[in-house]
C-alpha cells in the first residue's frame, strides 16, 4: 500500500528537502520503518527510545488523527494521504 | 538590550540561535526562550518595573525581543479587582479577579501575546502574519497588524460567534473560516506554515508569542504587593497560559521581587472538553485527545499542545482541575455579571464554575487567596447567554404603563 507523506519543516533535511514523499506500508508502523529505510534517521526524530510515536507528534490520515483511529495499528489503504505535524499551541 | 541567549528544546535541550522555529529538530519538542537570568537580575529592579510604562512593557527585560517594542504599548497592566460580593457568595476570604476583559485593544489576553509577537516579527523582517485561531487571537492579530501595518491571513473555525468574526472583519484581514474544529484549522496552519513564510504567531513565532502571557502572572504579583497568591485558578485550552503564570511567578522569585511562591495553579475546563482536566483527576500522564462539543469556544482545543506541559504545572504546584457544563458555563457568567459588575466571555464563566467546584470539593481553602483570571469579554460571545437573561420588558411610551410593570414585573435583586 503506497501513501503520500507530507513532510514537515524541520524532517526535510532528512528527506533531501523533499516536502512530500511516497511510501509503503500496511500500517502506520510499518510506513514509519520503511520512511526510515528509505530516509535513514528520521524514525529516531518521530519516535521516542521505545520506538512510540512521540506525544508531541501528530500524525493523521486524511485528515483524521490516528489516535482517533488505532494509533499506530492504523491501516493504510493505496492514495492515503499522511501528515506528520508537530504539536501547535494555540487558545488559552 | 537583549537578555535572550538563545533557544533551547524543552525536552531534550539542545540549543538553537534565535530564529522564527518553534520545534527541535532532533525530537519534535517545543523550543523556548533561554534567558540570562544573572544579567536580568543586575539590570531589573521591583522600583525600575514600578517606574515602567503602564503596560506589559514594564517587563520587557523578561521579554524576548532585541530592540524596543513597537505594538501593543497599551497593552496590559490590567486591573486586578478585590472582590466583596463574590467572595461572599463563595464564602472566601481573600479573593481577587486579573480582569482582562477589558484588555486594550481586543478585550482579551491575547493582546499581550500578540504585541510581543508582532515586536518580534518585525524583528525577524517579517511583512505578513498569520493565525490559527478560536477567535479572540484572531482579533488580536487583526487589530494589532492593522495598526502595524502588516499584511494579515487568519484561520478560524467556520462555527464561531458572530462578536468573534465581526471583531477581526472590521480590520479588513484574510479572513478564512474553516470548515471543521480549531484542531483541524490548526493543523491546516501548521502545513501552510511550512509552504508560507509568514509570521504565523501561534506556530513560527510560538516560542516568542507565549512569552507574552507571562505578562499576566507578573501583573498579579506585582499587583498584589510584590506577593504571589495562595491559588490561581486558570481556564486551559492549548495549555500554554497556565505554564505562563507558573514561569512568571517562579522567574519573578528567582530574581527576589517575590520572597516565596507557596501558589497552587488550577486547571479550568469545559466538560465537553476536558482533556487535560481530565488527566488530572484520573492521575494519568497521558493526555487523550478529544473531539470538543461546548459552548466554550475559545477553550475547544481537544488536541493541546502544551496540555502536558499544563498538567505537569498543576501537580508541580500542588494544585488539580475542574470542569464546567455548558449550564454551568452560563451560570458562571451570570454569577460573576451580578456579583462583581463584569461580563466575560464562555471561558471566564468556565473559570468562575470551577473556582465554585474546586471550593465545594475542598480543593481550595476558603481561607486563603485565590485569584480567578478572567481573560476574555462577555460581548463577544452574546449567543452563550442570550436565551439565559430574560428579556427587555416592552411598554407603551405612558407612565401608566410604567407603573404598571413596576406592580408586576420588577427584578428583586
Amino acid at each position: 500500500m503506497s501513501a503520500r507523506v507530507r513532510i514537515p519543516t524541520p524532517l526535510q533535511k532528512v528527506t533531501g528537502n523533499q516536502a512530500e514523499v511516497d511510501c509503503e506500508g500496511s500500517n502506520v508502523r510499518e510506513l514509519i520503518t520503511n520512511l526510515d529505510n528509505k530516509y535513514k534517521g528520521i524514525k529516531d526524530r518521530i519516535c521516542d527510545e521505545n520506538g512510540k510515536v512521540r506525544r508531541f507528534v501528530n500524525i493523521y490520515i486524511n485528515e483524521e488523527d490516528i489516535r482517533f483511529l488505532k494509533g499506530e495499528d492504523t491501516g493504510i489503504k493505496d492514495g492515503d494521504e499522511v501528515s506528520i505535524i508537530p504539536a501547535i499551541a494555540g487558545g488559552y | 538590550m537583549s537578555h535572550v541567549k538563545g533557544m533551547r528544546c524543552k525536552e531534550c535541550g539542545r540549543e538553537y540561535p534565535k530564529s522564527p522555529i518553534y520545534v527541535c529538530e532532533y525530537c519534535f519538542g517545543a523550543l523556548e526562550v533561554n534567558y540570562n537570568y544573572e544579567a536580568i537580575g543586575k539590570s531589573l529592579s521591583r522600583k525600575k518595573i514600578e517606574n515602567g510604562p503602564k503596560s506589559i512593557w514594564r517587563y520587557k527585560e523578561l521579554l524576548p525581543i532585541d530592540g524596543e517594542p513597537t505594538d501593543g504599548l497599551n497593552t496590559g497592566f490590567t486591573p486586578l479587582i478585590k472582590s466583596r460580593n463574590l467572595a461572599k457568595e463563595l464564602g472566601v476570604k481573600e479573593l481577587y479577579i486579573k480582569d482582562d476583559s477589558v484588555s486594550h485593544p481586543t478585550l482579551s489576553f491575547k493582546d499581550r501575546v500578540v504585541a510581543v509577537a508582532l515586536s518580534k516579527a518585525k524583528e525577524f523582517g517579517f511583512d505578513t502574519v498569520a493565525c490559527a485561531s478560536t477567535g479572540n487571537l484572531a482579533n488580536s492579530v487583526c487589530a494589532h497588524s492593522a495598526l502595524a501595518g502588516l499584511k494579515r491571513f487568519v484561520f478560524i473555525p467556520a462555527d464561531l460567534e458572530m462578536g468573534k468574526i465581526v471583531a477581526s472583519l472590521i480590520y479588513e484581514p484574510n479572513l478564512i473560516a474553516i470548515e471543521g474544529t480549531y484542531d483541524e484549522v490548526n493543523r491546516l496552519c501548521a502545513e501552510i506554515a511550512s509552504k508560507h513564510k509568514w509570521a504565523f504567531v501561534n506556530i513560527n513565532i510560538r516560542p516568542f508569542y507565549a512569552e507574552g502571557s507571562k505578562t499576566y502572572g507578573y501583573e498579579i504579583a506585582e499587583q498584589l504587593g510584590w506577593r504571589a497568591p495562595q491559588n490561581i485558578i486558570v481556564p486551559v485550552a492549548g495549555g500554554s497560559l497556565i505554564s505562563k503564570i507558573w514561569k512568571a511567578l517562579n522567574e519573578f522569585h528567582k530574581l527576589g521581587f517575590v520572597s516565596e511562591v507557596k501558589t497552587k495553579i488550577y486547571a479550568a475546563q469545559a466538560e465537553g472538553c476536558s482533556p487535560v482536566v481530565t488527566a488530572i483527576r484520573e492521575k494519568s500522564d497521558i493526555i487523550r485527545p478529544v473531539k470538543p462539543k461546548t459552548i466554550a469556544k475559545s477553550l475547544a482545543i481537544g488536541n493541546p499542545a502544551d496540555g502536558y506541559y499544563a498538567m505537569q504545572t498543576v501537580r508541580e504546584s500542588g494544585g488539580y482541575g475542574a470542569y464546567a457544563s455548558d449550564s454551568e458555563i452560563v451560570d458562571g457568567i451570570k454569577l460573576l455579571a451580578r456579583t462583581e459588575g463584569i461580563f466575560t466571555e464562555t471561558a471566564g464563566g468556565v473559570t468562575v464554575a470551577a473556582t465554585k467546584k474546586l471550593l465545594e470539593e475542598g480543593r481550595i481553602s476558603r481561607n486563603e487567596s485565590i485569584v480567578i483570571c478572567i481573560t476574555g469579554n462577555g460581548l463577544k460571545t452574546q449567543e452563550a447567554v442570550y436565551d439565559h437573561i430574560g428579556k427587555p420588558y416592552k411598554i407603551k411610551p405612558s407612565l401608566e404603563a410604567f407603573e404598571e410593570y413596576l406592580k408586576k414585573g420588577v427584578v428583586q435583586r
